[in-house]
């Protein structure tokens, strides 16, 4: 008789007929960038491997503790086929707060972090602490780039930790405002450096 | 000891090519009265992900919505109860505002649940965004749903929704319909993917 090693393994996988049989796996990882006191962190559409096209409708990047070099914030900008930076964008910002010795919460739009048609950084926080355990962890999410008819959406949460030793977490949305196709992204800080953590980028079909 | 056939299927193959699979497609052709999705909502997975890529209207300042059946599509008008709040800013810097809107909730209603309030006409104005639906095939607890959306409002503001409520119903959801409050929907896609 054969043994249960044997009769474990010693069979195929049944075909699939529909993806839901077997998981065709709709979210593809494109690229991991590790920081390691990075000014800045870009995705550019053919450059390292990024794919950022109409390939996949929808793009998700998640941050995963980016340690800033100080107290300073985390931004967002675009690229809208040019070399620059510089896709005009309108964003909105609020923030529920917490703080570690619950003397406070909140829960306020925060127009000190948001834009409207601007073509510089749009914030992704506000100051924050350079503690050694502080860093941001949250995601990201870009609704079909390459759009040359519509406006592009996006939005997103990161949660950090005030200087004041409270949990920010910040919701962030808007719309890349220009139906050229958006082909990059960039994160950067106010000052200083990304100095360690990890920005996954993913592709969903 | 096991027997073979409790070894062979002992696997779960869903799993192993990513945790996310796509499962249905809606594509505008431009002049659609709705979208909807009568196949593929059951017990095979336990959680599933509409994500809404430039729903565009047909009029301006339009809502877009959805709802659920329990009769595989005869009928869309499933109770529930909602919340709704957004963040807003206007393009020209004139006001920005995190608010709770009291006309856009449903207490124990049966209509359309906004996912978008007021939507923009312009040939470049749409709403995307992502709709999570929990244990639909439920015959014991009741089904929540949440949504997160950004929408071109037509007064040219980035509108920020949040969304969340559940089917008050102990029946099965076996069907979602979307649809604007008015006029077609004319472009942009819905795909509709379980997750383990």
């Amino acid at each position: 008789m054969a043994t249960y090693s044997a009769i474990a393994h010693n069979f195929t996988p049944p075909s699939a007929t529909t993806s839901a049989q077997i998981g065709a796996g709709a979210m593809t990882l494109i690229k991991t960038v590790t920081a390691s006191d990075s000014s800045d962190i870009s995705f550019v559409h053919g450059s390292s491997d990024v794919v950022f096209d109409s390939t996949y409708k929808t793009y998700l990047f998640k941050f995963i503790s980016l340690h800033l070099s100080s107290d300073t914030y985390l931004s967002l900008l675009g690229r809208d086929g040019g070399s620059n930076f510089d896709a005009t964008k309108t964003s909105s910002y609020f923030r529920v707060e917490h703080t570690e010795d619950d003397s406070s919460t909140g829960f306020t739009i925060k127009t000190n972090l948001d834009v409207a048609q601007a073509t510089g950084e749009t914030k992704l926080s506000g100051n924050t602490s350079d503690d050694n355990d502080n860093a941001y962890s949250g995601e990201l999410y870009v609704f079909n780039p390459s759009s040359t008819t519509f406006i592009k959406h996006y939005f997103g949460q990161i949660n950090v930790i005030s200087g004041a030793d409270a949990l920010e977490a910040g919701y962030f949305a808007g719309y890349f405002n220009h139906t050229a196709a958006l082909d990059g992204i960039k994160i950067t800080v106010g000052t200083g450096n990304i100095a360690s953590g990890t920005i996954k980028m993913y592709g969903i079909a | 000891m096991a027997t073979y056939n409790a070894i062979k299927y002992n696997v779960d193959y869903g799993g192993f090519a990513g945790s996310l699979i796509p499962i249905a497609v809606f594509t505008s052709d431009g002049s659609d009265a709705t979208a909807t999705f009568t196949s593929g909502i059951d017990s095979t997975y336990d959680t599933y992900l509409f994500i809404f890529n430039n729903i565009h209207p047909q009029t301006d300042n339009t809502t877009f919505g959805f709802n659920g059946s329990i009769d595989s599509g005869s009928n869309y008008n499933v109770t529930k109860t909602t919340t709704f709040f957004r963040a807003s800013h206007e393009e020209n810097d004139s006001s920005a505002a995190l608010s709770y809107q009291t006309d856009k909730d449903i207490a124990a209603g049966t209509g359309f649940q906004q996912l978008a309030q007021s939507l923009s006409g312009d040939n470049d104005g749409n709403v995307s965004g992502k709709l999570w639906l929990f244990s639909p095939s439920s015959t014991t607890f009741v089904k929540h749903f949440s949504a997160t959306m950004n929408e071109t409002h037509g007064g040219d503001i980035t509108m920020h929704n949040h969304v969340a409520g559940y089917f008050n119903t102990a029946s099965a959801i076996d069907a979602v319909q979307f649809k604007m409050a008015s006029g077609e929907i004319q472009g942009g896609t819905i795909q509709m993917f379980g997750a383990h």
